[in-house]
């Protein structure tokens, strides 16, 4: 009797681990899953002299998704961004967007292909107001010509006010329309962060990639960083890839996760996944 | 009504230049009339007006430091006199017998401007397109390269009067000897407005905003989709022709010497744009003025000081960046709306950075939707 209680119990956990383990490989299939994605990367590799930078990076971001880059200093995120956005050219390897090859474009292209993102350290137009900073990412979208600029024809003078209503509206959706007049680098911190995810998004995006957005904000401000690049996306029905080195701002946000360490990807997968993965704590904490 | 409006105040400037130009002229405006030597002088600054105002698209805008710009002046005085004197000669006799010999003259005055400020924006395309692939100081060098070739090559051309200066027709060709004398200082004002209209207007535009994100970060304005290389070169080319049209007007008044165009002129036209303060228009008038005008005041020192008015003019100069290194007016511009803006500045004030602390959810309808929606998974 005793006896075969025990076998049903074994058994059962038996059953219940294929099936667990059957659930499982289907949902990292699931995760690892290339097609439909609107930005990839095929065995991405560049080298500066004889450092490898990033090395065979397969990276596939599916539309509409928040999918966040990681690694320790050094790992080469933000040189995959500089490849994505055309600042760098690949060593080796191939970059698509939205089917498309892009690795051999320039940024501007890339750009006008509806890539747009932020930087590291932020690379607002110090010269330049709130509402100038956001009229000039306008730019891919103007359709004034020189001439019209020049002689000032109806022309002219209807794309200049479509911008700026289209520019303030962006503003004011963010919170700084009232700023608009100030010096785009004398803002709080934090609002230049937002000011130059406005930016990035005037230049109407399908991608935004956001570099370290968190990167010296204060824990109320990341809370504010998480629910806008929510907000972003869901209002601009975008896809979204971050790097980020904040790992409450990471965990919050991002459906899915890769992780790089010294150029090489070694895992990739949902937010749960990565916390206990332990090659991605060996990396980060060291042996 | 904008149009109305544009073609009042034009009507308004042709006049006053007009009444100017006569004042300068021998017979002078209502018997006031302005010794020759002051004439000269603001014929020069007008003409400098043109020079540093266009430079200032490159140098003040766009952030490229070029110093090359007396090439292109030397590319539009020499081609358009060059036009003057060999071939519109006959084209101005047969329309003077239509329209009278003053139209005539204005007509091919006109038409060989265009072909100086033509032949200068080749010149500034053909430069542009590789050198504007460096930057900073790599950038300045090579259009300084750029305009001493220039000036070589017009030494060395004998059409052109080499190395004596272009003063006329060169034998063995039939017609006119010599460079008309053609302008005056209603050309040069008509011009010096043209100028500063068309780069007034380039800059407070998509276009302007493009060239002042490369200054400001070139990195960035790619990133948001400016072709930075195809602005750069449109700028020169902008800059270039207008460099061109002061040429042509210099060409047609002094007659052009290769010593004019030496880089000693470019660094001339350099310092007007620093000392009146890059990225301003107004800034670059005022510039040109100072330094055309200082020289000349200084003469009017007595005694033994006279001799040392290069040294004080230099002294000045130096003087002036070192209480102001951002330039007199140091990127702002002055006008109406500037005086309006100091009018209004009070109340703006109180705008600034009153808050930032607002969680974003808060402000704004959708977002707060979404904050719940949060709540609830």
């Amino acid at each position: 009797m005793s006896g075969s209680t025990e076998q049903n119990a074994s058994r059962r956990t038996q059953a219940e681990s294929i099936l667990t383990e059957a659930a499982h490989t289907a949902r990292s299939q699931e995760v690892t899953d290339t097609s439909g994605a609107v930005l990839r990367t095929d065995k991405c590799t560049i080298r500066f002299g004889g450092l490898i930078a990033v090395n065979s990076l397969d990276m596939a971001v599916r539309e509409g998704e928040i999918y966040g880059l990681i690694g320790p200093n050094g790992a080469g995120k933000t040189t995959v961004f500089n490849l994505l956005t055309g600042v760098y050219e690949p060593t080796e390897g191939e970059i698509y967007f939205q089917g498309k090859r892009i690795d051999s474009l320039r940024p501007h292209q890339i750009a006008r292909r509806g890539v747009s993102r932020t930087f590291q350290n932020i690379r607002l137009f110090p010269g330049m107001t709130v509402l100038e900073n956001v009229l000039t990412a306008c730019h891919i979208h103007s359709r004034q010509s020189l001439a019209d600029a020049v002689f000032r024809t109806p022309r002219f003078e209807r794309d200049e006010r479509e911008q700026r209503e289209f520019c303030l509206e962006l503003l004011k959706i963010f919170g700084l329309e009232r700023f608009q007049n100030e010096g785009g680098t004398s803002l709080p911190y934090g609002n230049q962060r937002r000011l130059e995810i406005v930016r990035a998004l005037a230049t109407r995006p399908k991608l935004l990639l956001l570099d370290e957005p968190a990167a010296g904000m204060n824990p109320a401000e990341q809370e504010d960083l998480i629910e806008l690049i929510r907000l972003v996306r869901d209002r601009f029905g975008l896809t979204i890839l971050l790097v980020e080195h904040n790992m409450k701002v990471v965990m919050g946000i991002c459906e899915r996760i890769q992780v790089l360490d010294y150029g090489k990807p070694i895992a990739l997968g949902l937010p749960e996944e990565i916390r206990n993965n332990p090659k991605v704590i060996e990396a980060y904490l060291g042996d | 009504m904008k149009f109305l409006k544009r073609l009042l105040v034009a009507v308004v400037i042709g006049l006053v230049l007009y009444a100017l130009n006569l004042a300068m002229s021998k017979e002078g405006l209502f018997g006031i009339g302005v010794p020759l030597y002051q004439v000269d002088l603001w014929k020069l600054a007008g003409i400098n007006v043109i020079l540093a105002v266009s430079l200032n698209l490159i140098n003040g805008f766009t952030g490229q430091f070029s110093i090359g710009h007396v090439g292109f002046m030397a590319v539009g005085a020499y081609s358009s006199t060059f036009m003057t004197v060999y071939y519109t000669q006959g084209l101005e006799q047969s329309l003077a017998g239509a329209v009278g010999a003053g139209v005539a003259a204005a007509i091919v005055f006109l038409l060989v401007i265009i072909v100086g400020a033509i032949a200068a924006a080749i010149a500034g395309l053909i430069v542009g397109i590789p050198t504007l692939r460096l930057r900073g100081d790599y950038l300045a060098i090579a259009t300084l390269g750029f305009a001493e070739i220039i000036r070589i090559v017009i030494v060395n051309t004998n059409r052109i009067g080499a190395a004596t200066g272009f003063r006329g027709a060169v034998d063995p060709w039939p017609g006119r000897v010599t460079i008309p004398a053609y302008t005056n200082f209603l050309w040069i004002g008509i011009f010096d407005v043209v100028t500063i209209v068309i780069i007034y207007n380039i800059v407070n535009s998509d276009t302007g905003r493009a060239l002042i994100s490369i200054r400001e970060d070139e990195l960035a304005a790619q990133a948001m989709g400016v072709n930075t290389t195809r602005y750069k070169v449109t700028a020169f080319v902008i800059s270039a022709a207008l460099a061109g049209v002061a040429g042509a007007l210099y060409g047609h008044w002094r007659l052009p010497h290769p010593a004019d165009f030496t880089f000693v002129r470019s660094f001339e036209i350099i310092i007007m744009i620093v000392l009146g303060g890059m990225g301003s228009i107004t800034g670059a008038v005022l510039g040109a003025l100072v330094i055309t005008f200082l020289p000349e005041l200084l003469r009017q020192l007595p005694g033994e000081v006279y001799n040392y008015r290069l040294v004080i003019y230099a002294a000045l100069l130096i003087l002036i960046m070192i209480t102001r290194p951002q330039g007199m007016l140091g990127g702002r511009e002055i006008g109406f709306n500037w005086l309006k803006r100091a009018q209004r500045r009070p109340e703006g004030d109180t705008a600034v950075g009153a808050d930032k602390g607002v969680p974003i959810a808060e402000r704004d309808a959708p977002t707060a939707d979404h904050a719940k929606e949060v709540e609830n998974r």
